[in-house]
């Protein structure tokens, strides 16, 4: 009998410790989201957390956009990662939840077409020929070179793009061939870019296309395929000047970070916005993505302070929106 | 068989039966060797592809955007701690089930049912437990994206294993015993305690860290109640003080901590851009196998010890 109420009472104990737990983890900053913005998330709370010392925490998953918004519009993270803007279904969940939240544009990424070094006939292509070359119709017919454009050689095309999932997939088929998710189905799809890239780099014939971040680290082994700026009609290599400059249209996009508007009544949250505005255009080049002009990460830090709530997209994604446009409609906000 | 053989037929019986027992066991060789071989492959080309990494600060290093710098502090620590967690929940609820299945339940339909239902959740697959606890730990009793969590979970993957185990090793102990315990008036309970439960412990052991050693490696029910990617802390060691307020942790106070694993770790550095993170991933991938293979070492070892010391 004492052996047993000696049991009881260390559980008794345990039970106490372990729920009274909770308390003492205030100051995470919590974050998830997309995989795209991840790197540079990632970068900004390593070096968040090198500079406090560590006395404040940051953790930071990868749900992907679409589950990482149901987990911020459950109230369960402070800053949310989103490779495109906030959905209407979104928003009328954030609503429900009661969930306010600042939108906050932080980098370019830009999608690269990419093919092998040893291609030779390729010097550029428009957004019909990529059309030509993705579209749903084109499955099981459009199988060599010559067919989408006749100056090209009556080789066998092969295909490698992202898989259906990502948000490089949505993006990718919006911009091109016009609809979201509207793709041919038979081409070599993977979620692990690396994967693409290998593959694009072992087949002469290959070509594929993924984020630029990618191609900036295997730059060796790829070729990175200039694209026709359907307004200028002039081919616009992908760069990462080319993207800052605004001429590489449509395959570049804006990509946010969305913060909880009562997390920013935190100091911590607070502390942790300023420091990504602040030190964003140094490691968002060091990670290899394209950063926003200056006034962006200034009027970034200006909404956080004044509260200015909700988005400027409205529920819908838009092919080719530049920053200055977002900045723009933020201000008639 | 013929009636009647001579020498020489007897002869080429004998030999023809030993050149078929040859060829059987070259075969058999044959297919350890390219078991071996394989997993000897990989672990090599993973030690290899990782040397250059596999120092102390890989293990005392948080992990980091730049590949040379990036370390697996959180990921191990995260995967002791949760296969802690793990084996205190699984193990006393899988052998006490096994024990009770096997000498206390009666052999009902009843009995039955829940029989094959345990051997049937051996085979479910992982992501489904990490839904049901995404649901149950997670939301319902409020545990949140915490180590008790992925513990708990885990414990329910390898819940099944532990009871078939346990089962096993009971059985493999002879009647006598029990029925030698039983005639000098020990109650079931004693029986078991002084008896059962020493003799069934290397076999329950063996399933438990075999148990384990599937846990360790698993990723898809760990995503799902929300295992962290670029976690750069430890969970709060008992009675320190962490946080900028000054108040001690207790000691449990780390369960609820969030964290994460190696392979969760391995999976994010193989999806990296900069091909230096493969060498990253290579050399967690070792450490991961090292870890597995310890394991198993642990059990074999303790296995030995335990059979030594029983005299039946």
């Amino acid at each position: 009998m004492f052996k047993q109420s000696k049991i009881v009472s260390a559980l008794a104990v345990a039970g106490v410790t372990l729920f009274g737990a909770q308390a003492a983890y205030a100051q995470i900053v919590k974050i998830d989201g997309s995989s795209t913005v991840y790197p540079i998330t990632e970068a900004v709370a390593e070096e968040f957390q090198k500079a406090k010392k560590n006395s404040i925490k940051v953790t930071v998953g990868i749900s992907g956009t679409g589950g990482g918004f149901k987990k911020f519009c459950r109230d369960e993270t402070d800053l949310q990662n989103a490779s495109r803007p906030i959905t209407a279904k979104e928003m009328a969940d954030c609503k429900a939840a009661g969930v306010d939240y600042v939108e906050m544009p932080v980098a370019y990424d830009a999608l690269t077409v990419v093919i092998n070094p040893k291609n030779t006939f390729l010097k550029q292509a428009t957004v019909e020929e990529l059309k030509k070359l993705w579209e749903p119709a084109a499955q099981g017919t459009v199988m060599k070179w010559s067919q989408v454009n006749p100056a090209w050689p009556d080789a066998p095309v092969k295909l490698f793009g992202a898989g259906a999932d990502s948000g490089t997939f949505e993006y990718f088929t919006e911009a091109i061939v016009g609809k979201a998710k509207s793709s041919r189905g038979d081409y070599t799809a993977s979620e692990d870019d690396n994967v693409l890239v290998q593959g694009v780099s072992r087949d002469v014939n290959a070509i594929g296309y993924f984020g630029y971040a990618y191609y900036a680290e295997n730059m060796a082994r790829l070729k990175g395929l200039p694209i026709v700026n359907p307004k200028t009609g002039k081919a616009v290599e992908p760069s990462g000047a080319n993207v800052e400059n605004g001429t590489y249209v449509p395959l570049s996009r804006p990509i946010f970070v969305y913060v909880k508007a009562k997390s920013l009544q935190k100091p911590e949250i607070r502390e942790f916005v300023e420091f990504y505005m602040k030190n964003a255009d140094k490691l968002i080049r060091e990670v290899k993505y394209v950063p926003l002009p200056k006034a962006a990460y200034e009027g970034n830090i200006k909404h956080a302070k004044d509260g200015k709530i909700g988005t400027v997209f409205g529920g819908k994604n838009e092919v080719g929106i530049t920053v200055e446009e977002i900045m723009k409609r933020e201000a008639k906000m | 068989m013929q009636k009647s053989m001579t020498t020489e037929q007897i002869r080429a019986l004998i030999a023809r039966g030993k050149l078929k027992d040859r060829i059987f066991q070259a075969l058999g060789i044959v297919c350890l060797a390219l078991g071996l071989l394989v997993i000897t492959l990989l672990v090599g080309d993973m030690l290899i592809r990782g040397l250059e990494r596999l120092n102390l600060d890989f293990f005392t290093n948080f992990a980091s955007r730049r590949a040379a710098q990036s370390g697996i502090l959180s990921a191990w620590v995260g995967t002791i701690l949760v296969m802690f967690v793990t084996a205190l929940a699984a193990v006393p609820l899988g052998v006490a089930a096994g024990i009770y299945l096997e000498e206390y339940a009666k052999r009902n339909w009843i009995t039955e049912i829940i029989e094959i239902n345990i051997t049937n959740l051996a085979a479910v697959p992982s992501i489904v437990y990490g839904l049901l606890a995404l649901g149950i730990f997670v939301y319902t009793f409020g545990f949140g994206q915490s180590i008790l969590s992925a513990g708990l979970t885990l414990a329910l993957l390898i819940l099944p294993i532990v009871i078939v185990s346990t089962r096993e090793a009971i059985r493999a102990i002879p009647a006598m015993i029990r029925e030698g315990s039983m005639a000098v008036g020990a109650t079931r309970w004693q029986t078991c305690r002084y008896h059962i439960i020493p003799y069934a412990m290397p076999g329950i052991l063996t399933g438990v860290i075999i148990g384990l050693a599937r846990a360790i490696g698993e990723t898809a029910p760990i995503i799902t109640i929300g295992a962290l990617t670029f976690i750069a802390f430890l969970p709060p060691a008992p009675f320190t003080v962490t946080g900028a307020d000054g108040i001690s942790a207790g000691l449990f106070d780390w369960v609820m901590s969030p964290f994460t694993v190696m392979p969760i770790q391995i999976f994010n550095w193989t999806s990296r851009p900069d091909p230096a993170f493969e060498i990253n991933a290579a050399a967690a991938g070792f450490v991961l196998m090292a870890m597995v293979l310890s394991m198993n070492a642990v059990a074999i070892y303790l296995r030995y010890k335990m059979r030594k010391n029983i005299k039946w």
